[in-house]
């Protein structure tokens, strides 16, 4: 029996250009499986995890949105430093709603993803029209000055914060909650970044002149991704308030500004998938790391430095390729 | 149809700094005429375009839109209007196919507003319109990645993102530099094809032989200043346009 290599996309992909025809099970699981590994792997994670390991799965997920929120702007053109602004605004709405007026989490989470949403978008939509670095020292500042405001005129609790906070009914709620928000947001707006208004919006990335010489106005489309993408931090803000039972001013603190661009870059700019796939080595890793003290963030920063240096493309477009490449033994003659 | 031109620039000023890139700029434009603008480089052709597409605002002038005044409106609302240019230097989406790249025109509101609300399948719009500027349609030259296509299918490509957008006017910016005869002598049809359909062009040209053979009309620009305007014979008979492009003899 001789034998020969062959790859297995490429039978699937030379059938149709854009399309791909399947034409058996096994074609189906390998588009499938990679699909269905973060689901299924969430599942059995939250089932399989300790107690503890439970709560380092609830911020791994909270890291990989905010990640995900990064990453959205990172592909419509606008770098931010600040994903702790919507982080921030969506957990002191979700507290401000619960402490004073008492609704429920189920009230004001998805009111905080919202109004956080709006009120991050209306901060920076006066600076859309800065480009590059000049866009994203905005985005830095911004989230520092509210620190800020807070600590001078002491609202909201001040330098206390609001505590005493309403919490959700089980650790299951959290747990399925958060999942649930992460899937829907990898496959969603992965999918949404792959349709046509995606294709816009990657286009002012790319050449923002060509697309305006389209008669299309790319201050509306930056105005649009600010949103989905500042939700999306506003929800995980407001979800870690009804976890913490507790906002105060460390919602604005850098780590969540620095910590997702370190998961995206690690991860893979670009894919979504790349950024949540970050979250998932960073925020473990952190975790491990804890018993050497001291000298934590020094081995931390070098597993970056590690990563960057060895795979600058991001992990997740690493495995895709070799995924794409993957090979297997065909018969030829018996 | 209005009484006004399709196009009137008026007094026209425009200066980078020291630099006077645009003096005294005047013009109008007929529905339907194909005007050649001409001149050597850094006479001021992209900065005229550029001001009249609002990519630049002028220091002085305006200019007018079917008797409309639109100086110094944003680019998205002047291709709303319908005027649509292409851009000396093609810069496609390398890393997409030549037919993704049409979306993003197709997405605009102008083509929404031409075809009553809403277009079906962008992709298959997205064919036709290759298939019009020359991708052939039985062959895989319109799912290549833009990368992998010779300058002269990026032309076309840049070309035909400018008749997705169903513009009156179209503007095209050095659209045969780089090409090989051959290939200007297959855009060449195009063009032709355009007129017929009643579309005014203006082209901005090097390659004079080839514009000469299409163009009603010419404007040679030199230094920023308007030095001759006229139908091709005269404008090449006169002594300016000899100084400007062969220097005083």
């Amino acid at each position: 029996m001789r034998r020969r290599k062959e790859r297995i996309d490429r039978g699937i992909k030379v059938r149709s250009g854009d399309v791909f025809a399947l034409c058996s099970w096994r074609e189906m699981l390998y588009l499938a499986a990679p699909r269905m590994l973060p689901i299924v792997g969430l599942l059995v994670l939250s089932l399989a995890l300790s107690v503890y390991w439970q709560r380092v799965l609830l911020s791994v997920s909270v890291f990989a949105l905010l990640a995900i929120s990064w990453d959205i702007l990172a592909q419509s053109g606008m770098i931010s430093l600040g994903q702790a602004l919507f982080f921030g605004s969506g957990a002191y709405l979700a507290g401000i709603m619960n402490h004073y007026w008492g609704w429920p989490p189920a009230v004001t989470i998805p009111l905080a993803t919202i109004f956080g949403g709006l009120l991050c978008t209306l901060l920076l939509t006066p600076v859309l029209r800065l480009r590059g670095i000049y866009f994203s020292m905005v985005t830095l500042v911004l989230p520092l000055m509210l620190v800020r405001i807070v600590e001078a005129t002491r609202i909201f609790g001040g330098t206390e914060g609001l505590s005493g906070l309403a919490s959700f009914p089980t650790r299951w709620v959290e747990i399925y909650l958060i999942i649930a928000a992460l899937l829907a947001a990898l496959f969603g707006f992965r999918r949404l970044m792959d349709s046509d208004f995606g294709l816009v919006l990657k286009g002012i990335n790319d050449n923002d002149r060509s697309v305006m010489n389209a008669g299309i106005n790319i201050y509306w489309f930056k105005i649009q991704a600010l949103f989905i993408a500042s939700s999306v931090g506003a929800f995980a803000g407001a979800f870690m308030t009804h976890v913490y039972l507790f906002v105060g001013m460390p919602v604005f603190a850098l780590d969540y500004s620095i910590l997702p661009i370190a998961a995206a870059v690690v991860g893979g700019i670009g894919t979504l998938a790349g950024s949540t796939l970050g979250a998932f080595i960073l925020v473990p890793l952190s975790e491990i790391l804890r018993g050497l003290g001291g000298l934590r963030i020094v081995f931390y920063g070098l597993f970056l430095v590690i990563f960057t240096v060895a795979l600058p493309e991001g992990i997740f477009h690493y495995v895709q390729r070799k995924y794409h490449q993957f090979e297997r033994w065909a018969e030829v003659e018996r | 149809m209005s009484d006004f031109p399709l196009l009137g620039v008026r007094r026209l000023y425009k200066n980078f700094g020291g630099v006077q890139a645009i003096q005294d700029l005047n013009f109008e434009l007929a529905e339907g005429e194909l005007l050649g603008l001409i001149g050597p480089n850094g006479s001021g052709k992209t900065t005229a375009v550029n001001l009249i597409t609002g990519f630049v605002k002028p220091a002085q002038g305006e200019i007018l839109y079917r008797g409309r005044d639109i100086t110094a409106w944003p680019p998205y609302k002047v291709v709303r209007l319908g005027i649509a240019r292409t851009f000396q230097m093609v810069k496609p989406f390398y890393q997409l196919p030549a037919y993704k790249n049409m979306i993003i025109p197709l997405y605009s509101p102008r083509v929404k507003q031409m075809t009553g609300g809403k277009y079906g399948d962008r992709n298959a719009v997205a064919l036709d319109l290759l298939e019009e500027v020359g991708f052939e349609r039985d062959a895989l030259v319109a799912y290549k990645a833009a990368s992998a296509l010779p300058q002269g299918y990026l032309k076309r490509l840049e070309l035909a993102k400018a008749i997705a957008l169903n513009p009156d006017l179209m503007i095209l910016d050095e659209l045969f530099s780089g090409l090989s005869l051959a290939e200007v002598a297959s855009i060449l049809p195009i063009i032709e094809k355009l007129r017929q359909q009643g579309k005014t062009i203006i082209m901005i040209e090097h390659r004079l032989k080839e514009l000469f053979r299409i163009a009603d009309r010419v404007i040679v620009l030199n230094f920023g200043q308007k030095i001759a305007d006229g139908n091709v014979a005269d404008v090449m008979e006169s002594r300016e346009v000899k100084n400007a492009y062969l220097g005083t003899e």
